[in-house]
């Protein structure tokens, strides 16, 4: 059983500056299943991704594909939180993959193996038109799937991706989603993707982990997406609702809560709904 | 260019080519890592450091080195934050300059010492001191070319660099020394108070002419290398200090790499534009995308 998890995770606590990241947490991802990790901001979405990459020490037992996190695991690939990069910054979308090949090597010069990689990763995530222009230029949706072909060049078996889809519009979403659900199909990998928005993945996710304010529900996305988990999760009434196929979370204002609403939750008593493996 | 047969021309431009090529390539680091405000604070520590050794009759380039380093990891100490590095810098260096004020005042007989510090003196160089920058240069280069490519993952792609096991925090220090390094050898051409003009200028136009990492190193050299010789040769003609023709070189050059580096890049978007933005490519199947059917959610 734990062969085959490529995330577990036990009794795990995570305090940052005082403040109750998680408590108890405990959850399992079996390989090639896609978790989505939902919560507001300062939630503890990517301080989950920080724990797994061995960037942050958590309490409990943690193990990502078999073993307790490391700091420069191969096995895993990494899309970070997109931020603004200099336009004039030197760095072509195929320097950005390259990095994902040898970027860590302590060594001089070329490779043609490499070259070679990271061409056909370009291909494969269609990004050879504008691989050779400065990513700082790129539209989001074109930088978006260099830091994914950057991710994946190095065949990794568990793809962490923190909010690859903020600031993208609808189609470029999908293509994005597009590209990890093949990814995951043809590798048989497994997948964390933190978003504030479950919709565009909703389709693919196995497994939905939800933290808000120091707490967690964790489980099948029909199990935790129902105003009741989200209700005892928020500690206030929460109505989920379904709009052809999509879900909308409302608190009793009736505002959909996303990344831009933060409910002032205390983490008086910690309630969890956990999955039934 | 009778000039040549002076051992003192010869020297100076000897010395300026070493420092050209070291600014050149440490520059392309400084201005990725956004490093500027960093080489001014340790330039002028390293003013103090010199002031000192001055007071205290030791060779000015030692104080010089010595100021700068302490400068840099001073910096690389206090600043781990971005936010709270320029702070840290600003502190440094203004508590460095009062220093530096006191030593000048306690030994004033040394007036051109202190000028020549702050706006350099490239036609001073002994023959000795070219031999130490000379050694002083190649062990700088040596040690960014190990650390050159994760260097630029970790200026470039910090998160990602650190999660594949880069060490990042160290490599941050480690380019602080050679940077440290760099500075007290452009000081030698340009003085404290010029030192942007060879660190940060010739990346900076560099930059603005290719997004390709190994051109904009060359560029950021030759930018470099050409903005010292000129200004060398130039002084050595007229009555006025190198330091000034070199900044002025170094200055056109950016307003030219700013006036024909958006053209570049248009033409170039313009060729990649020629392409098909999306489409299905063959050789990894399953990994496609563009022309998936609409997903229907749960």
């Amino acid at each position: 059983m734990i062969a085959s998890d490529a995330i577990r995770i036990e009794g795990s606590t995570l305090r940052l500056a005082g403040r109750p990241i998680w408590q108890d947490l405990t959850l399992s991802v079996p390989e090639s299943e896609f978790l989505a990790v939902i919560g507001p901001n300062g939630a503890g979405k990517t301080s989950l991704l920080k724990v797994l990459l061995g960037l942050l020490p958590a309490g409990g037992v943690v193990e990502v594909l078999g073993l307790p996190p490391r700091r420069g695991n191969r096995r895993i690939g990494y899309v970070p939180q997109q931020k603004a990069i200099d336009p004039d910054l030197p760095v072509r979308g195929r320097d950005l993959v390259r990095m994902g090949v040898d970027g860590d090597r302590w060594r001089f010069g070329g490779s043609p193996e490499a070259g070679r990689r990271v061409d056909e990763m370009l291909a494969a995530v269609g990004a050879a038109a504008f691989a050779d222009a400065s990513i700082g230029r790129l539209s989001g949706g074109e930088q978006q799937r260099l830091r994914i072909a950057q991710a994946l060049v190095g065949e990794p078996r568990l793809l962490l991706c923190d909010e690859p889809l903020l600031s993208l519009d609808l189609h470029h979403q999908r293509e994005i989603v597009e590209l990890i659900r093949s990814w995951q199909e043809r590798s048989g990998g497994t997948v964390v993707f933190v978003t504030h928005d479950v919709n565009p993945v909703l389709s693919m996710t196995d497994r939905v982990l939800a933290v808000v304010g120091g707490r967690w529900a964790a489980g099948r996305p029909d199990e935790i997406l129902t105003s009741a988990t989200m209700s005892d999760l928020y500690g206030a009434p929460v109505d989920v609702v379904q709009v052809r196929g999509r879900v909308v979370v409302l608190a009793d204002t009736g505002d959909p809560i996303g990344g831009h609403h933060e409910l002032p939750i205390e983490p008086a008593h910690s309630h969890t709904a956990q999955s039934r493996p | 260019m009778s000039l040549l047969r002076y051992d003192f021309v010869q020297n100076a431009l000897v010395a300026g080519a070493i420092i050209a090529v070291v600014a050149g390539l440490v520059g392309r680091f400084v201005v990725a890592r956004n490093l500027s405000f960093a080489v001014h604070g340790i330039a002028e520590v390293g003013f103090t450091g010199a002031a000192g050794a001055v007071l205290i009759g030791v060779e000015p380039v030692l104080g010089l080195m010595s100021g700068a380093l302490l400068a840099a990891l001073g910096i690389g100490t206090l600043g781990v934050r971005l936010r709270d590095r320029d702070v840290a810098i600003g502190s440094i260096l203004a508590f460095g300059l009062g220093l530096g004020v006191l030593f000048l005042t306690l030994y004033t007989r040394y007036a051109t010492e202190a000028f020549t510090i702050l706006f350099g003196t490239i036609t001073g160089v002994s023959r000795a001191e070219v031999f130490l920058l000379m050694g002083l240069g190649v062990v700088t280069l040596l040690a960014l070319a190990v650390i050159s490519r994760p260097l630029m993952f970790a200026s470039v792609d910090p998160e990602v660099a650190e999660a594949r096991g880069v060490p990042v925090r160290a490599l941050s220090i480690a380019f602080l020394v050679i940077l440290a390094i760099a500075v007290s050898e452009a000081v030698q051409v340009v003085g404290v108070l010029l030192v942007l003009t060879l660190l940060i200028t010739p990346a900076a136009s560099a930059q603005k002419l290719t997004a390709r990492p190994a051109l904009a190193s060359l560029l950021s050299v030759l930018i470099a290398f050409g903005c010292t010789m000129g200004g060398i040769l130039v002084s050595l003609v007229t009555p006025y200090p190198a330091s000034f023709y070199v900044s002025a070189l170094s200055f056109g050059s950016y307003l030219l790499a700013r006036l024909i580096g958006p053209r570049l890049a248009a033409s170039a978007r313009r060729g990649a534009d020629q392409a098909p933005a999306t489409a299905l490519r063959d050789g990894q199947p399953g990994l496609q995308v563009g022309q998936s059917p609409e997903k229907t959610s749960l």
